[in-house]
């Protein structure tokens, strides 16, 4: 296996007419947090979905662990150990918690270990394991965070996405979700952080990159990069 | 009056089974199935077929025709309906129109119109229950088949994988997708399984009624009461769905029983439009 565990090679992609993400390149060494951050519109929802399968890349190419997925279906991509958690959680919200979490075990290879994974992210977020008969619908909006990470962690991932993990929710529950993020990481699991808030996300990572209009304009090892750069890159200065 | 609640009550239990693959579909294919009456009708000629040419009695016949109608919905929606569906829901539901055209049309060529029923050999039993009028066994056995087949169903739906990938396929497709579910392979086991319900139906209705090829069409209508009073994609809403469209049918007797039926279904739909049951 490559040192890289994800790499992005040259990708654009569009809605129509409309140049989302235009030649984006980025890789992500293995085990390790890589994040990427711009404003609304920058792109890089899209990105991620095109690296999940949700979205189909118009060009470029997408390797992960050594293997060309590009334009695979998503649910064949899941299947390889790279798992996205969605913008807005996307809970099954007329399921139960535990539902959710056991569909997130659906990948052939994760259905063996689930029992033992659902213990573990009952520990993780032990609120889910009181709320675990209830309807995910019926959750605050932090809960259902906490469902879409531990339904993600089910498929047992080598790899995950976050996308705007933090958006709409209270800084005290942002800074235990983050603390959690890096808790899976720290258990061997790589990660790309997808985030408007650059602080907590620069300072959680090993490396970032700031996208703008479609396009990567700052790229590098998180702790050289300076305020003031990310200032200038974020807002096109 | 009670033996009309008896009547009443029984056949809810074979309308509910008629409604619960429209429902199904509908909750999770998001399509309007208008050959589900039509598909029925295909299963109560397929076990009179199967009835008469083995010599099996019409519940035996459920060995086959429920496994051979899974295979149909299967196939069905994999080669033409999924396709139909990437450019919208208007093309996909013309083509179960004509579906319902063809098969109706197919039906008549091959069995001419004349009325078919299955006979069982319990056809004419009933129990006695001392004044309160009688429970004829042919009725109760069929409302038992039907409850008894959404209480499996539901219970697939609740405890197993695919039951529950096909729960989470319709709550959201694109957060089903990435969980690992391969989202039109799922639509074609829903169609599968509500085609296998439309077969046992079919079986049951073929007990109590006559049925001909134009039959079809009757039972869509009671299909979407049951949808429309029960909630789209809720088990117990179309069982008691099934129970007060079959009460009110009866109720109305054979001059009144439709016209009461589609009042009910006009309150509700007034009333409360998402259905009894809906989540």
């Amino acid at each position: 296996m490559s040192e890289n565990i994800l790499a992005i090679e040259n990708v654009a992609a569009r809605y129509g007419d409309f140049l989302a993400v235009q030649d984006a390149s980025l890789c992500v060494p293995n085990k390790s947090i890589v994040s990427i951050i711009g404003s609304n519109g920058a792109g890089k929802s899209t990105l991620m979905d095109c690296v999940a399968g949700v979205h189909k890349p118009s060009s470029g190419r997408i390797f992960f662990k050594g293997e060309d997925i590009t334009g695979l279906p998503a649910y064949e991509i899941v299947r390889r150990g790279l798992s996205l958690v969605p913008q807005g959680s996307r809970c099954f919200v007329r399921m139960t918690v535990e539902d959710n979490l056991i569909m997130g075990s659906f990948p052939g290879c994760a259905r063996k270990g689930a029992t033992s994974m659902l213990e573990k992210v009952y520990e993780l977020f032990p609120v889910l394991k009181e709320k675990r008969n209830d309807l995910s619908g019926s959750l605050s909006g932090g809960q259902r965070q906490m469902v879409a990470i531990g339904r993600s962690l089910m498929s047992q991932p080598d790899l995950i996405l976050f996308d705007e993990i933090s958006l709409g929710l209270a800084p005290t529950i942002i800074k235990d979700i983050y603390s959690r993020i890096r808790q899976i990481n720290a258990e061997g699991t790589s990660i790309v952080l997808v985030e408007q808030d650059v602080k907590r996300s620069v300072k959680t990572s090993d490396y970032s990159h700031v996208m703008l209009k479609g396009k990567i304009v700052l790229s590098g090892p998180s702790r050289e990069l300076t305020e003031e750069d990310i200032k200038n890159a974020y807002f096109g200065i | 009056m009670a033996q009309q609640l008896i009547n009443g009550i029984l056949l809810g239990g074979v309308y509910a089974l008629v409604g619960v693959g429209m429902t199904m579909i509908f909750g999770i294919v998001q399509l309007t199935n208008l050959a589900h009456g039509e598909f029925i009708i295909l299963a109560a000629y397929l076990s009179s077929v199967i009835s008469v040419g083995l010599g099996l009695s019409p519940l035996l016949t459920l060995i086959i025709t429920v496994p051979l109608m899974f295979v149909i919905g299967y196939i069905l929606q994999n080669v033409l309906i999924n396709k139909l569906m990437e450019r919208g829901s208007e093309p996909a539901l013309l083509v179960t129109f004509g579906l319902s055209i063809i098969i109706q049309n197919a039906l008549l060529l091959i069995f001419s119109a004349d009325a078919n029923r299955l006979i069982v050999s319990f056809q004419a039993l009933s129990i006695p229950l001392g004044g309160m009028g009688r429970i004829p066994v042919l009725n109760l056995v069929v409302c038992l088949i039907g409850i008894a087949t959404l209480f499996v169903l539901n219970l697939f739906l609740k405890k197993t994988y695919i039951g529950r990938s096909i729960r989470a396929t319709s709550d959201d497709k694109v957060a089903a997708a990435l969980m690992g579910v391969n989202v039109k392979q799922t639509y074609g086991i829903a169609m599968g399984l509500a085609l296998a319900t439309a077969a046992i139906a079919g079986t049951m209705v073929g007990m109590i009624y006559p049925f001909y090829p134009s039959t079809g069409s009757g039972y869509l209508i009671i299909a979407f009461g049951v949808v429309v009073i029960g909630g789209m994609g809720s088990i117990t809403g179309t069982l008691v769905a099934g129970f007060i469209f079959g009460l009110a049918q009866v109720l109305g007797g054979s001059n009144y029983g439709l016209l009461i039926g589609y009042l009910v279904l006009i309150v509700m739909l007034a009333v409360r439009p998402q259905g009894l049951f809906a989540k």
